[in-house]
């Protein structure tokens, strides 16, 4: 590990006793300045140097070292979410550059410590990083290199399909399971399957006749059985788990599952908050820097920087944008207290414009919002309509006669439902195991509900190959290809579509 | 020790080439192995690997944007090119294969690393020392014609703004003397040796189109390679069925005659060609053949190694031969190749089967360094 230079010491502890002044509350932060291979090599990792070997990670190096070497994109800096939290500055870069990046890192840390969607992860992932790679090197001692490199692969095929509400379903639902097992075994006390409401008790022989109850109550009995008998009684989101539990598989692949599938729950979080996090370093670094640490001949080369952070291509959203932006709004709404029952109902152009209750309850607002959302709570509460027009946004639209993307209009429930849609359960599709004993052929039976986007097809098909090398028995999918519900199935040998009455919902 | 990142650096660069994990090569995007872009530029796609997931098809076309515009109005870019991407919060998997754009000196150079091909060591006294300015930086000093306006501008800016005579209200920069910034040059020195290739197509009947794309792209790799060695390369390019004739570059790779096959009449031309214009003792000669190994006759062959061995041969740096695979061909003419030059290392000669060994082929064609 390397000391940071007495310089960067210095503008660490004068950038830390701003974010203290502004209130953020972070873990400690330990900077290290690295040159820009190591920092490709430590990206490429996810952050953790200490990663177990897999090839997608000299991927991630190569691209990211080819696009640094040809001046496409560069990496300033890097933080991952631990305590004491670890940041890397790039060599060489400039001290305005520097001091931006530290900024902009106590955002994220104070982020990572204080955000809802963070809480469950292990803040001491890096030994938990380094632990899991020295299991996966003695498998690889034990089972061959290819061996373990090609389950690995089998897994990460997979390793999409998680249930992000699970980390906070964990403890109350085993607190729930307790009291609820006892009941099981008393007597159902619900009303009687079957019974119609009657008050004339006369009349009871004729609307309710016992043998009809008697045949209800043994076919719920019967359902019951099922439903009990049935696995998963639900169906379920977390496929890596359900895999992990009931895949036949050998101790070692079970705990290589494993190990993918608890590095994918670490960054989760990550991928739910891109918007909220990188908003919130932005919109600190921004504020840290303009209001306290830049000096007079640094202004040019900082605004040159920060403007770089929020650039806008065409048709795309940048997150570092949408978010700074949004904050501000929000900022700005409470502070003057746009928001409420009565602004919402003022029609009066003018009004609205000069609004201003001087409630100055912004900040404290900011601080509440980071807490408590996530990138798809973030946008559904403050994408208001009146963001949406300042900050000019549109749906866009291939023309299919040109091959061109087109301005398709402004209209705001339209684009709101668009971005909406992308960040839902960020952008991968929902998939369930339906069921473990399909056709009682104990045959795994998934199931992807369709939310308006068909599957990837090509790839649809090689991942069900690969869920089957898991499950080691005939794979199917039920999903809706072209509004016509199917199902694909795997067996093993070859792949078949078939028709399916019905779409799959949950 | 070698670091961590550079094991799973070369196994990934290992299944790239197809040396390991046979079964991931489908999941490799490479795209075409280069597309021109602008002036002296290229885009070569970084090879990927895509793990298959469930992930949602192609949302056909839509997404939302951000700025200026009316309804109808393009979204940047122009053409497909603009692939706006629907900003997704994750990653987009998926996709093309990721671009860079590099200049043809840069792709030679990166080419040269890749394939570690050695520079080749020029023949014949006849070189001249050329030297080349290229602009590389800023400096204090410099004529006015040279000022770099942006960056002159930057420096009063900032200068200003320190000072604090910047008026936002009336932001007028007036640059001095020591604003001003010029751009400064390297001169680089360049041996210039003259080289010349010919380029021989088979383009009879067995040759399809695929064939010709595969020549295509090793003639480029290996034009762009030679260029970076040489200043003034020159390119000559015959086609041949039965007969032989020199044609323009263009017509080179369209044309599909069909037809028999004499590889003798191509490299009877060759051998003219090199006697009327380029003198062996200053140039320095390469010449490639192209075709599908299926010669008209046993005889036609013996002359052509007769052809090689006393005119080609003698005269070139290098004689390359490759052979593409076609349906139709019987292959036999590389045999009857490797035969009669066992020894030789001037002539090279390579089995290309599909586009993904063209990279090795290549290499085969130029590691000699000659």
């Amino acid at each position: 590990m390397t000391q940071l230079p007495p310089a960067l010491r210095e503008l660490q502890d004068e950038i830390k006793s701003y974010a203290d002044e502004f209130g953020l509350d972070t873990f400690p932060v330990v900077f290290e300045t690295v040159d820009y291979r190591h920092m490709c090599e430590i990206a490429a990792y996810g952050g953790f140097p200490v990663r177990y070997p897999h090839w997608r990670f000299g991927m991630e190096y190569d691209h990211m070292l080819k696009s640094h070497t040809y001046g496409l994109s560069k990496i300033y800096e890097l933080v991952i979410n631990t305590n004491p939290c670890y940041a890397y500055l790039l060599e060489g870069n400039s001290f305005v550059d520097q001091k931006l990046v530290m900024a902009h890192v106590y955002g994220h840390c104070d982020f990572f410590k204080n955000n809802y969607f963070f809480s469950h992860t292990d803040r001491r992932m890096i030994d938990g990083m380094a632990n899991n790679a020295a299991r996966v090197r003695r498998y690889m001692d034990r089972q061959g290199v290819s061996n373990v490199e090609t389950f690995v692969d089998t897994c990460l095929s997979v390793d999409n399909l998680i249930d992000p509400w699970l980390p906070f379903r964990r403890k109350e639902s085993r607190r729930a399971a307790e009291p609820a097992a006892a009941e099981a075994e008393a007597e159902p006390s619900g009303p009687e399957p079957g019974r119609l409401h009657n008050t004339r008790s006369y009349l009871e022989g004729y609307i309710n006749p016992p043998e009809l109850l008697a045949a209800q109550k043994a076919k719920k009995k019967q359902a019951d059985e099922a439903q009990k008998r049935k696995n998963p009684p639900h169906p379920e989101r977390d496929v890596l788990g359900f895999l992990m539990q009931y895949a036949p598989l050998e101790a070692w692949e079970a705990d290589v599952l494993g190990i993918i599938r608890e590095e994918a729950y670490y960054f989760l979080p990550q991928m739910q908050t891109k918007i909220m996090n990188e908003g919130w370093a932005t919109y600190w670094h921004s504020r840290i820097m303009t209001t306290r640490a830049l000096r007079d001949d640094e202004l040019i080369d900082y605004a040159d920087a920060a403007s770089g952070v929020t650039a806008m291509g065409p048709g795309q959203l940048n997150p570092y944008k949408l978010g700074v932006e949004l904050y501000r709004h929000i900022e700005d709404r409470w502070n003057t207290g746009r928001f409420g029952k009565e602004y919402d109902e003022c029609t009066s152009l003018s009004q609205r414009a000069a609004w201003d209750k001087k409630l100055g309850l912004g900040r404290q607002k900011l601080y509440e919002v980071r807490r408590m959302h996530n990138d798809v709570t973030f946008l559904d509460e403050f994408f208001t309509e009146d963001f949406c027009r300042e900050q000019k946004f549109f749906t866009y639209k291939e023309n299919r006669r040109t091959g061109r993307l087109e301005i398709e209009g402004r209209e705001f429930s339209k684009i709101k439902q668009q971005i909406l849609q992308q960040l839902s359960n960020f952008g991968q599709p929902f998939i369930y195991v339906v069921d473990a004993n399909y056709l009682n052929r104990s045959e795994l039976l998934l199931g992807h509900r369709h939310e308006g986007v068909d599957l990837k097809m090509d790839y649809a098909r090689d991942t069900l190959r690969n869920v089957e090398r898991i499950w080691r028995r005939p794979v199917s999918i039920l999903t809706v290809l072209d509004d016509k519900p199917k199902r694909i199935r795997f067996d093993g040998a070859e792949i078949s579509m078939s028709d399916e009455p019905a779409a799959f919902r949950v | 020790m070698i670091s961590r990142i550079e094991q799973d650096h070369s196994r990934f660069r290992e299944i790239i080439r197809g040396k390991i994990r046979q079964n991931l090569r489908k999941y490799i995007s490479r795209g075409d192995m280069v597309a021109p872009k602008g002036q002296g530029t290229v885009a070569i796609p970084m090879p990927q690997i895509n793990i298959p997931r469930f992930v949602h098809g192609d949302n056909s076309g839509q997404g939302v944007g951000q700025g200026d515009g009316e309804p109808g109005d393009p979204v940047g870019g122009s053409g497909k090119d603009g692939q706006g991407g629907a900003g997704k919060a994750g990653e987009q998997e998926g996709g093309k294969a990721l671009e860079v754009e590099v200049t043809l000196e840069e792709l030679a150079q990166i080419m040269g690393e890749e394939l570690g091909l050695p520079n080749i060591q020029p023949k014949g006294t006849h070189s001249l020392e050329t030297r080349k300015d290229r602009y590389v930086g800023l400096r204090n000093t410099g004529p006015e014609s040279l000022r770099n306006f942006k960056a002159t501008y930057k420096r009063a800016l900032r200068r200003q703004v320190a000072m604090g005579s910047y008026d936002p209200a009336r932001p007028v920069i007036v640059p001095i003397r020591e604003d001003r910034r010029y751009r400064s040059w390297r001169t680089d020195p360049r041996p210039q040796t003259n080289a010349v290739i010919i380029y021989m197509m088979d383009v009879s009947g067995s040759m399809g189109d695929e064939q010709k794309e595969i020549v295509r792209i090793e003639s480029f790799w290996i034009d762009t390679w030679l260029r970076s060695q040489y200043k003034g390369l020159e390119s000559r390019y015959i086609i041949h069925d039965a007969t032989a004739r020199v044609v323009e570059r263009d017509v080179f790779f369209r044309t599909r005659e069909s037809g028999g096959t004499m590889i003798s009449s191509a490299y009877k031309l060759c051998a003219e060609l090199i006697d009327a214009e380029f003198n062996p003792e200053q140039w320095n000669i390469y010449a490639f053949h192209f075709s599908d190994g299926d010669n008209w006759s046993v005889d036609d062959t013996a002359t052509c190694i007769q052809l090689v061995k006393h005119q080609l041969l003698p005269r070139c740096n290098q004689f390359g031969y490759g052979q593409v695979e076609s349906p139709y061909g019987s292959g036999q003419f590389i045999k009857d190749l490797r035969s009669a030059f066992a020894k030789n290392i001037a002539l090279v000669t390579s089995e290309i089967k599909s586009k993904d060994d063209i990279m090795d082929s290549i290499r085969e064609f130029l590691k000699g360094g000659r």
